[in-house]
């Protein structure tokens, strides 16, 4: 880890003289933001208009203000693109909150939730049940698969606490990535025996959008939007940490607490989302480098663009995925990676990126 | 006076981490001879100790009973050898990206190089149906060609680990992707022969893979060596690194080609085993504090 530069600093710059550039950033940094907001809401129109039977926006407008029981296509958004729209929002929005908020919390730019054992305990959740105990329903998935990865990011954090400094964000990380990996092996010895399983298991744990109703958008929301709330609370003390433990601990900030909260809001946010959408990886893992990127440090801007950048990424790509290989449809967890990747090397390349 | 009891003290506290060392390596060795041990002696048939000496020499010795025989030179044999080898493997090529990288979590199966081998294997099993050593040369162009794109994807004026790290783990994203892809419109049962590939294992042990996997590194262990000099003054930073005269490019290449090779032969003889090349920076650490990479090589 670098030393911290005066720039990754923020309390300390409002004491200088530098008001007015200050200023004029905030103001550039909001504008951005009521832009990304619109583009959200223009890809969230489109997602409810497009799909195997494109419905013109005029209808859709129609459907959401005057709902009519007897119209097919109003039927069609209400039940099925309504939820799911929403769904890839509320989980776009979780996903890069979880991711820059572990990145924070572990000063490590590989931390998201599958290094950290949420995915793996969520999947392990979720093969279980369906090898032993027959389950099927989507629905039952979601509870499956919201207690493993609290389960799992449980044992790691206690792993990880034992010894005398307590979680340092190596030991979390480390006790994250062995503790996935004990949990793979029993997943990937269930399925190599239960062929039912593995059938059932290679579309939840590709992450996907499609068939997702009302009751589980209505399961996840609470957890979702409680999430949101503590990992938005938390910005400041991820800039605390951000700065080094010895130096936030001079400051007067108790660096477990601060670890313990973020963790806990990560947790919340990417087990209900991995309960809602299944394992998406990608996500997490890079929105909050490209939303460092045009912010710079201060992990209120950073969570607030991970935020809104997450969800026009997932659900532009869900919104792909419907159209580019009809009849079908190939999952968002696959869409996001295969145009997202490429677009984030690219970005890579071009800038210099701030390390952790 | 103050001096000399500091140096003293010095001394003894060099020559004490020194027999620490020792210690730990005598004991590392001891318990690889242990488990090389119960890998031979475990096994459904079972096969007294004496039986098992006794076959083993039987090459030499001329005394040959034919179905023991088998099963210790041809089943048990090649297995615990390939286990040690690809063991070994995939521990130097984690710790020597973990420490060039200087990230304790960017091990081969993380940053993306495993994962190329299994897209590649997934690929040739699903789409082309290939079978057999077929496979492992697919898994094996797979590793190398991913890793020579993550490196030039990340080349820019030279290659910082941070820009590496990043490009690995986009280059991870995509293959995931495409392996799920591939999963989703296969058959049921082809997607389970790739799975019993992707999960690693040490079932079909064969004296060949064996060779090519021994012969891969007695040549890539010489070239560690020589390049382990230059390892040390890198975990300081490049920019010190270079201050203290180690030619960082160079070396940085080198070092990576030597690990990816480590990698890409070791997933191709047994499947792209995950954790082993993860956990190698790990146990480093409290066998050789502060004592810099080379310490930690001979593992």
């Amino acid at each position: 880890m670098k030393l911290p530069t005066p720039a990754s600093l923020p309390d300390l710059t409002t004491l200088t003289a530098s008001a007015p550039p200050r200023a004029q950033k905030a103001a550039q940094l909001t504008l951005g933001l009521l832009l990304l907001a619109l583009m959200l809401m223009a890809i969230a129109a489109l997602s409810l208009a497009v799909g195997a039977r494109p419905i013109p926006l005029e209808t859709v407008w129609h459907a959401l203000t005057a709902y009519d029981a007897t119209a097919t296509e109003h039927r069609i958004i209400w039940d099925l693109r309504l939820p799911r729209t929403v769904i890839g929002l509320l989980v776009g929005a979780a996903l890069g909150l979880a991711g820059a908020v572990l990145q924070g919390a572990t000063r490590n730019p590989l931390a998201d939730p599958s290094i950290l054992g949420i995915h793996a305990g969520a999947s392990l959740a979720v093969v279980l049940g369906v090898a032993f105990f027959g389950m099927t329903q989507l629905s039952s998935y979601v509870w499956l698969a919201f207690i493993g990865a609290g389960a799992a990011m449980l044992v790691v954090y206690s792993v990880a606490s034992l010894g005398r400094e307590g979680a340092t964000p190596v030991k979390l990380a480390l006790a994250g990535a062995a503790l996935s990996a004990v949990m793979f092996s029993i997943i990937n010895a269930i399925l190599l025996t239960s062929q039912r399983t593995l059938d059932e298991i290679r579309f939840w744990q590709v992450g996907s959008l499609s068939g997702r109703s009302m009751d589980i958008l209505l399961q996840v929301t609470p957890f979702l939007l409680i999430g949101a709330v503590l990992a938005l609370a938390v910005a400041r003390l991820l800039d605390g940490l951000s700065m080094g433990d010895d130096v936030a601990r001079a400051l007067g900030q108790r660096i477990g607490l601060s670890r313990a909260l973020s963790g806990l809001a990560a947790v919340i946010l990417a087990g209900a989302s991995t309960a809602a959408a299944g394992p998406i990886a990608f996500v997490g893992l890079t929105v909050p480098h490209v939303a460092r990127a045009i912010t710079g440090p201060g992990y209120r801007w950073i969570l607030l663009y991970s935020m809104l950048l997450a969800p026009i990424l997932l659900l532009g790509a869900d919104v792909l995925g419907r159209v580019i290989s009809p009849p079908g449809e190939v999952q968002v967890g696959i869409v996001t990676a295969l145009i997202g990747a490429p677009f984030f090397i690219a970005l890579v390349r071009r800038k210099k990126l701030a390390a952790l | 006076m103050n001096a000399a009891i500091d140096t003293t003290g010095i001394i003894a506290a060099r020559t004490h981490s020194a027999v620490r060392r020792h210690r730990l390596a005598w004991a590392l060795a001891t318990a690889l001879a242990a488990a090389f041990a119960l890998s031979m002696y475990l096994g459904d048939f079972p096969i007294p100790i004496s039986g098992i000496i006794q076959s083993l020499f039987s090459p030499l010795t001329g005394l040959a009973n034919r179905s023991v025989d088998f099963i210790v030179l041809q089943v048990r044999l090649p297995r615990a050898l390939l286990a040690i080898a690809s063991g070994a493997a995939f521990g130097l090529s984690g710790i020597i990206f973990q420490t060039l990288l200087r990230n304790p979590l960017a091990s081969p199966d993380i940053i993306g190089i495993s994962r190329g081998a299994s897209a590649a294997a997934v690929f040739v099993i699903i789409i082309l149906g290939w079978t057999g050593l077929a496979v492992s040369l697919g898994a094996f162009a797979g590793a190398v060609l991913t890793a020579l794109a993550i490196y030039f994807l990340a080349w820019r004026n030279g290659v910082t680990p941070y820009r590496v790290v990043l490009i690995g783990i986009g280059t991870d994203a995509v293959l995931i992707a495409a392996i799920s892809y591939i999963f989703t419109r296969a058959r049921i049962n082809e997607v389970q022969q790739a799975m019993s590939w992707l999960v690693g294992s040490l079932n079909a042990a064969r004296y060949a893979d064996l060779l090519v996997l021994a012969a891969a590194m007695a040549v890539l262990i010489p070239a560690l060596i020589a390049l382990l000099r230059s390892l040390d003054p890198m975990e300081l930073g490049d920019d010190t690194a270079r201050a203290l005269g180690a030619p960082v490019e160079p070396a940085r290449l080198g070092l990576m080609l030597v690990a990816v090779a480590f990698a890409a032969f070791a997933t191709a003889a047994v499947g792209p085993v995950g954790f082993v090349a993860f956990v190698a920076g790990p146990w480093r650490a409290p066998c050789s504090r502060g004592q810099g990479a080379a310490s930690s090589m001979p593992r």
